[in-house]
């Protein structure tokens, strides 16, 4: 018998074990949602399987009674857009800032300290600022995503740009480079899939800054929904909705991994060199 | 071509160099030899404008030379001296890009038709014709330090410094190399500045050979004094005995080597 930090599991075995919790779930809670439902038909808390598909086909498949709009997917594509402008944005001005503050030290020594004390700043905390300067709209959601996850992004992207290793800039240079080539074809080709890694690092940070502002002031969105129907028990609809958010994380995150490895196929080994 | 009048060198305590008067002519081909930590490289960096005297001065055609890598100064590093991002003939296509005027370094039009026909020209020239939609990372050490070379000359560089280019590479590849440093030398005319540990290297290429030793050594205080060149010598007419010599200074410890 080998130790057991020797241990390696074969494929089937890997397969087995990644699936045994996510099973081991689904079975608590489905005897757990029996038992209740057994005592009382009408309890909301743990609603089986059929009633949770009842809310699906409610929220996704039939109109609204009252706007006559299909609300599961209202809520998906503003609460989508709203993240990506903030993730966007985020990304564009944390790229910019990290570049600048990560090549050239006149402005990091300018910048730096002031990044460090703005990324201290709970974001959540400043949320009623954001909706006193920026009104109870769109705007102030996307202002909360793109101010939480900004501060991150710039300083990954620093950090970044000063592991380029210094012989690839005395090279260019040597070539007879200047500052603005420099940046624009050695330090940013090599930032970009970093950026990519950031954005994916932060959208769980983005997701809890876009249903925390839907929650306090929204009239459509996933997080809107969610704390909507809290107020009803409403369990087969709140459920479905964090399988949905969960589904959509998981998508953008792998769908981001591959776009990097097709953009950038030199990142993945033989960095440096 | 190349004053170097008394340079000296510390980091606060430490003396690095000290008292360093050479003069080089256009041409030559320098190899520069030490014990690690004998500020050869600083010497090279000085040269590369990375690093400055902190005493004495460093005249490029009798005019200072600059304080930042230039275009007529082209370097080969160890490792990490080609942009990974790009392939190999990109790689050699940025040079002309970093050339243009301009902020952004790409090449349009026929600017970039002609710069992909040198790269290519000076591609085949280093070895590396088959090679040129490659990644770094999917080329050999060897082959990646031909691209070096390549992309240094297509800047055409006056000088061309050479920092361990081939420390990395296993013997046969290294005698490749050599053949193509020399090939490449006598062809674009350039004067070679090459730091190496392999003593060997030194005297079978170029025309002279530097060694750095400390020149004096006090053991209370062994970062008293820096490293001068110990011996400056034409290379072709060496005898035996000296090479012997040479190397058995250079295989003591810095801290015991008294000279």
């Amino acid at each position: 018998m080998k130790k057991l930090i020797n241990q390696q599991p074969g494929r089937p075995l890997r397969f087995f074990l990644g699936l045994l919790p996510f099973v081991l779930l689904v079975l608590i809670y489905v005897v757990s949602s029996n038992a209740r439902l057994e005592v009382n038909p009408n309890d909301k808390l743990l609603p089986d399987f059929s009633q949770i598909g009842d809310g699906i086909e409610r929220m996704a498949f039939e109109p609204s009674k009252r706007s006559g709009e299909y609300l599961f997917w209202v809520d998906t594509a503003s609460s989508l857009t709203r993240l990506a402008t903030g993730v966007v944005i985020a990304a564009g001005v944390g790229l910019l800032i990290g570049m600048i503050t990560g090549a050239l030290p006149l402005f990091a020594s300018g910048l730096s300290p002031l990044l460090t004390v703005v990324s201290l700043i709970p974001p959540l905390a400043i949320l009623p600022i954001l909706f006193i300067v920026f009104g109870l709209g769109e705007l102030s959601k996307i202002v909360l995503i793109a101010i939480g996850i900004t501060p991150f992004i710039a300083r990954d992207i620093q950090r970044r740009t000063e592991e380029i290793p210094f012989e690839q800039l005395v090279k260019a240079q040597s070539l007879g480079a200047n500052t603005a080539q420099i940046m624009i074809r050695v330090l940013l080709p090599q930032v970009l899939p970093k950026l990519i890694d950031a954005v994916r690092l932060s959208l769980g940070a983005g997701w809890l800054f876009l249903i925390a502002a839907e929650a306090v002031a929204a009239t459509d969105g996933l997080g809107y929904r969610i704390f909507l129907v809290r107020r009803y028990m409403a369990m087969d609809v709140i459920l479905p909705y964090v399988a949905w958010i969960t589904l959509l994380a998981f998508v953008i995150d792998m769908a981001l991994r591959r776009m990097n490895e097709r953009l950038f196929p030199w990142h993945a080994q033989g960095v440096g060199k | 071509m190349i004053d170097v009048n008394k340079v000296w060198k510390q980091y606060q305590e430490k003396v690095v160099l000290e008292g360093l008067d050479v003069h080089v002519e256009e041409g030559e081909f320098v190899t520069l030899v030490g014990a690690s930590g004998c500020g050869k490289s600083t010497f090279l960096n000085m040269l590369l404008g990375t690093v400055q005297p902190s005493q004495g001065e460093i005249l490029l055609d009798g005019r200072p030379i600059p304080e930042e890598p230039g275009p007529d100064r082209g370097i080969v590093f160890q490792q990490y001296s080609v942009f990974p991002h790009m392939t190999v003939l990109e790689n050699v296509v940025a040079t002309r890009g970093f050339q243009a005027r301009g902020i952004t370094g790409y090449l349009f039009g026929s600017a970039r038709k002609q710069a992909r026909i040198d790269a290519r020209e000076m591609l085949e020239q280093v070895g590396l014709g088959g090679a040129l939609e490659k990644y770094p990372h999917e080329l050999s050490g060897g082959m990646r330090q031909r691209l070096a070379i390549a992309q240094a000359l297509l800047g055409k560089p006056r000088i061309l410094l050479l920092d361990e280019p081939f420390g990395a590479l296993d013997p046969g590849t290294r005698a490749d190399m050599h053949e193509l440093v020399l090939t490449l030398w006598r062809q674009h005319k350039l004067t070679v500045f090459m730091v190496t540990h392999d003593l060997k290297e030194g005297f079978y290429l170029g025309t002279r050979l530097w060694v750095f030793d400390k020149l004096r050594h006090d053991p209370q205080a062994p970062e008293r004094y820096g490293a001068g060149i110990t011996y400056d010598l034409r290379v072709g007419q060496m005898d035996d005995k000296l090479f012997a010599r040479i190397d058995q200074s250079l295989s003591e410890p810095v801290e015991s080597s008294v000279a």
